[in-house]
């Protein structure tokens, strides 16, 4: 398959453009294979690219029960950031973003990822204070972390209601300048033609319906498109996991599933040039190159396999839009839709071997999955390969539940429609 | 989503506090028992069922009583709300 290259652009633009070939192969099932993912999302073509990539494990299946980036890869608000407090987040998180930032020549696919940062507003003292301390803990972990007064907000955001009446009034922000955002469905298309070109065999419309076993061992999995045999087994499916391990008569894990809400207004011209956060609820948006608003706040709250919500988060997340920036009252919504989250319980995913002896296991992304991608791939590869975790997802088990080593970021406990 | 109130009758989602999956909820194992298997499996492990789901909701913006409802996961119905020990 042909490199992309702006000497490709030239070719096909004078043929008419009639010469491309499609990104990926439709493959069909074959018997069996070293590594089958189940799950075509970011993660889990993330998972095969890097398979082949760092360990030269090619011979790979990716099933996705519907087509590829139908899931959370293609509903999410494409923040990327590495923002975060605790030692067991910030260094996995902070590895992600660095294969962000070489991603595109990596896959040799345009994936659009656009550092424009993110600034975190705050509107108390105290909340200034646990902004500094998150801020501190970055730069002591080797992230990027400043302090935004008003007066520079006000100068980068014009929009922004600094100095208006506000019941919640801006007393600042901690920005991340590396944070940013990404085309989202580039990023699933772009590792998927990467694996492809790799020989991994990416299965769409194939709908995994259960695991088979040789004793405790998984060695495949049942599908709608027939038995898939495999040495390893990797699951990586959001808001299915509960849902999939059932199957394999796994019928309690530390997670349950929820609707998150988001939403896209009419085109705009250029009048936002980084991702904002509001901190006297939860909302943060960007504005897509297309110039739309892309914004979303809290999960719905209570369990839900539908991929669509209900109203009382949609009037929370415009009242706190519109508190904001008043000015975007006027613009008209256009689209919302849900995603269904793999809520922990600590807040934090889950990247393991097990819990089956043959089977790997990537969950637990609540609704920060999409910047975790690269890394979650790389980790979740290395898992698979080495049969044991990276330094980096260590601190991802499952069984840090029960043995005391959680990674709860907001200190909520174990209400994971909280977190 | 509208949730009949046992005791209000019928009111918007907006009025109601989530607690989570009920059999869980309102089975707590006795904390000071040796084995402490079962109670961390009962503090993080849920069923997370798709399809009828039990759970614990609260009319905190109404009459603060406590009821379960019996709800689908995968369609939003809501199945039956009943009070919390009847």
């Amino acid at each position: 398959m042909a490199r992309y290259s702006s000497l490709a652009i030239l070719r096909n633009a004078l043929s008419g453009n009639q010469q491309w070939t499609p990104a990926w192969r439709k493959a069909a099932p074959k018997p069996g294979y070293d590594v089958v993912i189940v799950g075509g999302g970011g993660h889990g073509l993330a998972t095969a690219y890097y398979l082949a990539k760092e360990h030269g494990i090619t011979n790979v299946a990716v099933l996705e029960k519907g087509w590829l980036g139908s899931g959370n890869i293609g509903r999410n608000t494409t923040i990327v950031r590495s923002n975060y407090l605790l030692p067991g987040n910030t260094p996995f998180y902070e590895h992600s973003m660095k294969l962000w930032e070489g991603l595109s020549h990596d896959l040799n696919y345009n994936v659009m990822f656009s550092q424009r940062s993110i600034i975190n507003l705050f509107h108390t003292p105290a909340q200034e204070d646990d902004h500094a301390r998150r801020g501190n803990s970055m730069i002591l972990q080797g992230v990027d972390a400043r302090f935004v007064r008003p007066p520079e907000l006000k100068r980068r955001m014009p929009g922004l209601n600094v100095d208006g009446p506000s019941r919640f009034p801006i007393l600042g922000g901690l920005e991340q300048p590396r944070a940013g955002t990404a085309r989202h469905d580039a990023v699933a298309w772009g590792y998927a033609r990467a694996a492809d070109q790799r020989g991994v065999d990416i299965i769409e419309n194939c709908e995994v319906t259960g695991f088979v076993r040789e004793g405790d061992q998984v060695v495949g999995v049942e599908t709608s498109r027939g038995r898939i045999h495999a040495r390893k087994v990797g699951v990586a499916v959001a808001g299915a996991t509960s849902h999939v391990l059932k199957t394999a008569g796994l019928n309690a894990l530390p997670i349950e599933s929820h609707v998150l809400q988001a939403f896209v207004s009419e085109s705009l011209k250029p009048c936002l040039d980084c991702v904002v956060t509001f901190g006297g609820g939860h909302l943060y948006v960007s504005q897509s190159d297309k110039g739309s608003l892309v914004f979303g706040g809290d999960i719905d709250g209570y369990n839900s396999y539908a991929q669509r919500g209900n109203l009382p988060v949609v009037e929370d997340v415009m009242s706190e839009l519109v508190e904001l920036f008043p000015a975007f009252a006027k613009v008209r919504l256009l689209r919302s839709w849900g995603g269904i989250m793999d809520m922990s319980m600590d807040g934090s995913p889950i990247i393991t071997t097990g819990p089956l002896p043959g089977m790997y296991l990537n969950t637990g992304w609540c609704y920060g999955g999409f910047k975790a991608t690269p890394a979650s791939g790389w980790c979740f590869a290395h898992t698979i390969a080495k049969d044991e975790p990276h330094a980096f997802n260590a601190p991802y088990s499952l069984d840090r539940f029960y043995r005391g080593y959680v990674i709860d970021e907001k200190g909520q406990g174990a209400t994971p429609w909280k977190h | 989503m509208r949730i009949n109130c046992p005791y209000c009758g019928l009111r918007d989602l907006a009025e109601f506090t989530y607690h989570g999956d009920a059999d869980h909820a309102l089975e707590r194992p006795e904390p000071a028992q040796e084995n402490s298997s079962a109670w961390n499996s009962w503090v993080y492990d849920r069923s997370n069922n798709a399809g009828q789901h039990r759970e614990l909701w609260q009319h905190t913006g109404g009459c603060r009583g406590f009821m379960i409802v019996t709800r689908d996961t995968v369609t939003h119905e809501i199945i039956s709300v009943e009070k919390v020990g009847s």
